[in-house]
């Protein structure tokens, strides 16, 4: 169980420690450590196949659906370890929020798309609920355009507002961080400059964890950055000081679009 | 320039014979399709050929508001409605039995089955469809009504309940088969967005994935209620040949197929009313499956749009 909050950790949001990830007989992630902060934009960059997705995945256990998918190290949430059998799972994806690549909104309602989490997680109380989905889609920057549809289909929605309602639903479980997988790699520079004003906007209240292939992305919403190569984690520091003076050649090389 | 020309010039007889061949084989192909599509509308003017003969005889009225088929008797009657009465008694029996146990399989091999599970399982169930409907009837009528029996003694030999039964147990495969693979198409992506919310599996399945699915689950339904409605052997050999309005299921019924294997099984002369009642009762049935096929149809059609 994830709960308690030390006071050490509060700067320090996600500690990794030495992980590894293999898919049955391949490595994908070689003994990573890094540090996350809190309430703040890390982005993870490097070119497809890195392993960025699946470092991401690692921190709500989606690798757990996996069958061949096996996990070594540890990972430090606020101090406490989240690998491992004990963890219960449930209330660590309640904690730690996903958005994925391709928007994918249930089909159902706009509002019980929304609704989903706090309902599956028990609560029934119709008033809180209404509470929660206007609070989560202005949060989400998606109210006022939807305020007076909430019972149309989510798939109804332009791609944009797709993925909008898909952080809408993510933050209605009141998570502390937010994984985003390449979240507006689907989308137009208009639906995309949205998102990531949406990004610069939710930081200031969540831990926003997000993989991006576009590095001008990166640079514009991110505070850290990790760049990962086939599998290691080649450099991570200020996204200032990785994109305009780097200390490896590898991640030089990459930025300034030599390769990948 | 100079090749385009010799692309031209080469070998001339082979691509005559060539492009021969593909025409011969096109035509041949379309042969094909014509056949099929021409035996339907075949079949189709012989029906209303014939059931426009029929209503020469017998009105409209008599036919859709007599409570009463009696056109074999010496008082003719030809109210239509205990045919469909039977035929509806019994398939609602099958479908209390296909839709929940099919479902189930549906969800349990889509969603908890090992894939090696699944890869072994699935064909069973398709071997189940290819049973001969003709054991089926026996089976009922000389195995699941004894046994019934033995449980509800006022349980007549001949009688809906087991028919029913074994019905379900008939298109219980078509229910789990189509309706496995409606579940299955569904996106991983959404059961993946239902996890990440901290969903388990059982939530994932019953509040995302099953209404996801929904559309492919409701077609193949109207699928297999179609096949029951349509069912022959297993009616004709256990529900026995009583027309009557009722909807008790321990008792006798005759279905509109049984019906019509009755009449077409005796000696009645080409031309009677008795011959012409087979039609309309065949016209009626065709009506009935030909709208619950469209149905499914359109449902599915409707559903398939959604992840498009």
């Amino acid at each position: 169980m994830v709960t308690a909050q030390t006071q050490e950790a509060h700067e320090l949001c996600i500690s990794v420690k030495n992980l590894s990830v293999f898919y049955g007989d391949n490595q994908a992630l070689f003994d990573i450590s890094m540090d996350i902060p809190e309430k703040e934009v890390t982005a993870l960059i490097g070119p497809s196949g890195c392993g960025k997705s699946t470092f991401l995945r690692c921190f709500n256990r989606m690798n757990d659906l996996i069958p061949s998918a096996r996990v070594e190290g540890e990972i430090l949430l606020k101090g406490n370890q989240i690998l491992g059998n004990s963890v219960d799972v449930v209330t660590l994806r309640k904690r730690v929020g996903m958005v994925f690549q391709r928007s994918n909104p249930f089909p159902k309602s706009i509002f019980e798309n929304v609704a989903y989490g706090p309902k599956i997680h028990g609560l029934r109380d119709r008033n809180k609920i209404e509470e929660i989905v206007e609070d989560s889609l202005k949060k989400a920057d998606l109210w006022n355009e939807v305020k007076d549809r909430l019972h149309t289909s989510g798939i109804g929605l332009s791609g944009g507002q797709q993925q909008r309602l898909c952080i809408a639903r993510a933050l209605a479980v009141e998570p502390q961080i937010l994984l985003m997988d390449e979240p507006a790699s689907a989308l137009d520079p208009r639906s995309t400059s949205k998102i990531e004003e949406l990004i610069g906007v939710l930081k200031e209240n969540y831990t926003i964890v997000i993989v991006t292939h576009n590095m001008q992305q990166a640079a514009r919403v991110s505070q850290k950055t990790a760049f990962f190569y086939e599998g290691y984690l080649i450099e991570y520091g200020e996204t200032e000081q990785v994109f305009q003076n780097p200390n490896e050649k590898q991640t030089e090389d990459y930025v300034t679009g030599r390769f990948g | 320039m100079s090749f385009a020309k010799t692309l031209e010039t080469e070998k001339p007889i082979r691509r005559v014979i060539q492009t021969v061949a593909e025409k011969l084989i096109e035509s041949l192909c379309f042969l094909c399709a014509a056949v099929s599509v021409l035996t339907t509308f075949g079949v189709v003017a012989i029906l209303c050929y014939e059931v426009a003969g029929f209503f020469t005889k017998v009105s409209f009225s008599e036919f859709f508001l007599s409570t009463e088929w009696t056109p074999l008797f010496y008082h003719k009657s030809f109210g239509i409605w205990p045919l469909v009465c039977g035929t509806l008694l019994i398939s609602f029996i099958a479908m209390c039995v296909a839709l929940p146990l099919g479902l189930l399989v549906a969800v349990y091999l889509s969603e908890f089955a090992h894939p090696k599970t699944r890869k072994v399982v699935k064909p069973i169930l398709e071997i189940l469809a290819g049973i001969p409907t003709i054991v089926y009837g026996y089976f009922a009528l000389l195995f699941v009504t004894p046994v019934l029996q033995s449980i509800i003694p006022t349980l007549e030999g001949f009688n809906a309940l087991a028919p029913g039964m074994v019905m379900g147990i008939m298109i219980l495969p078509m229910v789990a088969s189509l309706s496995e693979d409606a579940l299955y198409v569904v996106p991983r992506s959404l059961r993946e967005g239902s996890y990440a919310m901290g969903a388990t599996k059982l939530q994932v399945v019953f509040s995302v994935v099953f209404p996801a699915a929904i559309g492919g689950i409701t077609a193949s339904c109207i699928l297999a209620l179609s096949r029951a409605v349509g069912e022959t052997m297993i009616v004709a050999i256990a529900a026995g040949q009583q027309p009557a309005l009722h909807f008790n299921p321990l008792k006798a019924i005759e279905a509109m197929t049984a019906y019509i294997v009755q009449v077409s099984l005796g000696d009645t002369p080409h031309g009677t009313i008795e011959y012409q009642t087979i039609f309309a009762v065949g016209a009626v049935l065709f009506v009935m499956t030909l709208v619950l096929n469209m149905v499914s149809l359109r449902i599915r059609e409707r559903y398939q749009r959604m992840f498009g």
